[in-house]
């Protein structure tokens, strides 16, 4: 039982791994810039559970800048990828666009949330 | 015969069915010599032509919607209604004449004596922000104008905004017939006039506007995918957030709403594009408002849109994943395992947060709305309030009349066309006459939902017998898209007249509708409340302005610093135009300093005088309606006076004042209530008093009896003054006897 799963769960990871292999650069460069926001919420976390959480809104805007510009480059990511047909017809610099817009509302939110 | 587009005014139609060119009608018009005022003169194609009526009828909606809530202004002028509204006119005058700096860091000794209040922190700042914005707006353009009179008009020119906002979501879920409907019916609906009128300055007159801006902008969000409408709806959300605390059903419908469309099978990429980013900005935006602080992640009330962001993360992950994979096989075993890991993590951080209290359960406000029962057994405060009381049937019929049978219909219409903004607009009308039916003050909430539904059935009712009704001049056509009905129209008469008598039948409910609801704003919700009208013996009309003289009494013959005891519900009133300080005020914020007070009112003479020593008081203020028949005074308010007294004191026990259960003020009366501070200072002289012809002295006119205790002495307080009809009483508080 376990060797079928760890030969499944290698079987998985080679598959992923080729067909990830395949998508264009632009969208593995925002699939970077999501891990990188992801790992830098993860060591936020873990330095709040070492220091403990006061102050609350500082550990919170911290936290969510990180998931918030994680969440919008998804979103980007989703809008600029030529396979999804729903978006086809709206223009990756539009998409842009509105990445910049919210990124920039979301990083002055967070700068008044600071304290 | 050609068939000429003509424009009818009744029904609106989506006119690109009928483009019958320009140019066919233009040489007509040149030899037609005739100057009538048909819109043909004004030589427009059809679209134009439509444009203009649209845009006419929503300027008549504006404008109606802004003048059926005057009545007040001109019956009585220009004032402030009820007790609420008075401590947001407070707040904003503060805020117009010391800056949002103060404002926001204010703490204010004047009430809650001696607690005071930190009232930067315990508000919804965005009412008054609003008003002191077109207040400053207006002062620009060099148009002096006072803050009370801005305030006053704050509700109305708001509730013209949200019939426009109506439009576009009508148009949005339906199309722009259905959005004019919604306009009109909205503009006069009474369970929105009822919070809305002139003079009641109340979070509710901006918060629907916004509440609407936010479903609608999200509804959008999620037909388009477009970051900037979702960036839209978490600014929105943010008015919301900081304008009433009923924010919370939205954050907790829009992730109810997503779960629907993840079930039903309807997501999409424009799902999550529209979900998370409101949600990440929203969150961010709201806790920007100190009064709402950290809830979004602490509260067991916005647990669930963290629940469902979360959810959407994993769904999506592993929909991105299925299409990687081409190996079904492989990936059902990725999805075993991720499936499981993550429901596992989700259930230990939700039950290690509930269990260890960081999660704070749903708290007695909302809970009641799931429990009804809970507020009776365990907090009386919420109790008493007489607009949590579950809604009567009445109450529905009286404050949405024919709506009430359309709101089936729209959703009948809605299944039939089930869309992803029509599944939205169905979930929000369902959910929303759920907490209708618990809670009447939430009839409000549901307002827009009925209205909207019923505007779809509405319109597509009248547009199929409009389509009916003119198929004799379409016999060509070979039927619209939805009108089967058209292609039977050629050869049956019966059903061209059936039709025109439906819609005949159709626009007389409409007019009964308007003329019901001008009649129910004129009756029944333009009352100040706080100024009161009644007919005299000869027909002529008696105004009764016994609490602003009572106030001004206040303002003008006590010491700055003194203060005032009364019951919790006048407590905004005594400050904002008594100007001073007071014990307990609408706020109830501290229900042990509110029970103080309630013991205070129902003990004898003696205790309530300890009391009153040790809290300061100098003045006791109370409403009394015996000699008017006022039956708002607090005789009658005084069982919850000894409910929430006895909450907290064990000494005040309510079976002490009841008799047979009940409460009486006759001879038949327990002892205790005939000795009680609140029955000495309400009767005090009153045994003397003939109130009506033919009864005795001492004729209570609101409890329709002769009061038991005529001979009252005061013996620690004395009277200071009584208005011109005896309903507002105010005693001065005798300091301590000398020793000797």
């Amino acid at each position: 039982m376990a060797k079928s799963t760890s030969k499944d769960a290698q079987a998985l990871f080679h598959s992923l791994r080729s067909a990830y292999a395949s998508t264009p650069t632009n969208l593995k460069i925002i699939d970077l810039y999501v891990g990188f926001a992801v790992f830098t919420a993860l060591i936020q976390v873990v330095y709040m559970a070492v220091v403990g959480s006061f102050p609350f809104n500082s550990f919170l805007s911290g936290l969510l800048s990180c998931i918030g510009t994680a969440v919008l480059a998804v979103c980007l990511r989703i809008q600029v990828n030529k396979e999804n047909k729903e978006f086809k017809d709206l223009a990756p610099e539009r998409a842009f666009a509105d990445f910049v817009l919210c990124n920039l509302v979301l990083h002055l939110v967070i700068m008044n949330f600071l304290g | 015969m050609v068939g000429k587009a003509e424009p009818v005014n009744g029904s609106v139609k989506s006119g690109s069915n009928q483009s019958i060119p320009a140019t066919m009608q233009s040489p007509l018009k040149k030899s037609d010599l005739i100057p009538n005022l048909s819109l043909k003169t004004l030589k427009l194609k059809t679209k134009q032509q439509e444009l203009l009526i649209r845009v006419s009828i929503l300027c008549l909606v504006y404008v109606l919607a802004f003048i059926t809530r005057l009545f007040s202004v001109l019956r009585y002028e220009s004032m402030i209604h009820e007790f609420d509204p008075y401590f947001n006119y407070r707040t904003t005058l503060f805020l117009t004449e010391k800056g949002f700096y103060e404002f926001w860091n204010w703490f204010d000794s004047e009430s809650w004596y001696p607690l005071g209040r930190i009232i930067g922190g315990t508000l919804y700042p965005g009412l008054m922000v609003t008003a002191a914005i077109i207040y400053w707006l207006l002062r620009f353009l060099r148009f002096a104008i006072h803050i009370r009179e801005v305030c006053v008009l704050t509700a109305p020119f708001f509730a013209s905004n949200t019939t426009l906002v109506a439009y576009f979501f009508g148009k949005e879920v339906w199309d722009s017939g259905a959005g004019l409907v919604a306009a009109a019916l909205i503009a006069i609906c009474p369970g929105y006039i009822s919070r809305s009128v002139a003079g009641s300055y109340d979070n509710e007159g901006v918060a629907i506007f916004a509440l609407l801006l936010t479903f609608y902008l999200f509804v959008k969000a999620v037909n388009t995918g477009s970051l900037a409408w979702a960036l839209a709806s978490a600014f929105a959300y943010f008015y919301m957030v900081s304008a009433w605390g009923g924010y919370v059903f939205i954050i907790n419908l829009i992730p109810l709403y997503v779960l629907v469309l993840l079930i039903t099978g309807r997501y999409s990429m424009r799902l999550y594009v529209a979900y998370n980013s409101m949600y990440v900005l929203g969150m961010l935006l709201a806790m920007q408002i100190r009064f709402v602080g950290f809830q979004h992640v602490q509260s067991g009330e916005h647990m669930a849109a963290m629940g469902v962001f979360f959810l959407l993360q994993v769904f999506f992950f592993l929909d991105w994943v299925k299409h990687l994979l081409s190996d079904t096989k492989l990936f059902q075993a990725f999805l075993r395992i991720t499936v499981t890991t993550a429901i596992g993590v989700g259930a230990i951080a939700l039950g290690v947060g509930m269990a260890s209290g960081y999660i704070s359960p749903w708290t007695g406000r909302f809970y009641s709305l799931l429990d009804p029962t809970y507020a009776k057994d365990h907090i009386p405060i919420i109790a008493s309030v007489s607009e949590h009381q579950p809604t009567a049937w009445s109450s529905f019929m009286f404050d949405f009349h024919i709506l009430l049978f359309l709101f089936p219909a729209g959703l009948y219409f809605c299944f039939k066309r089930l869309s992803d903004a029509t599944i939205f607009i169905v979930m929000y009308g369902l959910t929303s006459m759920y907490f209708a039916g618990v809670m009447v003050r939430l009839i409000l909430v549901a307002t827009p939902a009925v209205c909207l539904i019923s505007a779809i059935a509405v319109s597509a009712t009248i547009k199929n017998l409009t389509l009916v009704a003119r198929a004799k001049s379409k016999v060509t056509q070979t039927g619209s898209v939805r009108g089967s009905s058209s292609s039977k129209g050629s050869s049956k008469p019966f059903q061209r007249n059936g039709a025109i008598a439906l819609l005949l039948g159709a626009f007389y409910l409409l007019s009964k509708y308007a003329t019901h609801c001008t009649w129910v704003t004129s009756e029944a919700y333009s009352s100040p409340s706080i100024v009161l009208a009644a007919r005299g013996a000869h027909g002529n009309r008696v105004i009764f302005d016994d609490y602003r003289e009572a106030y001004f009494w206040l303002r003008k013959n006590t010491p700055p610093d003194a203060k005032v005891m009364s019951w919790w519900d006048y407590g905004y009133q005594i400050t904002a135009m008594g100007n001073r300080t007071v014990i307990v005020d609408n706020n109830t914020w501290n229900n042990t300093h509110i029970a103080t007070v309630g013991r205070a009112m129902s003990s004898y003479e003696d205790e309530a005088y300890e009391i009153m020593r040790s809290l300061d008081v100098d003045y006791v203020l109370v409403v009394f309606g015996g000699v008017t028949g006022y039956s708002s005074d607090d005789i009658n308010k005084f069982l919850w006076m000894v409910r929430i007294g006895g909450g907290v004191f064990p000494v005040i026990k309510e079976p002490d004042y009841l008799v047979n259960g009940e409460y009486r003020v006759d001879k038949g009366a327990a002892p205790k209530m005939l000795n009680c501070l609140m029955y000495k200072l309400s009767y005090y002289r009153f045994g003397e008093l003939t109130t009506e012809y033919g009864k005795p002295p001492g004729y209570d006119r609101a409890r329709g009896v002769e009061i038991g205790n005529k001979d009252i002495k005061l013996e620690y307080l004395e009277e200071a003054f009584t208005t011109s009809n005896w309903i507002v009483r105010i005693y001065k508080v005798k300091p301590p006897n000398n020793r000797w």
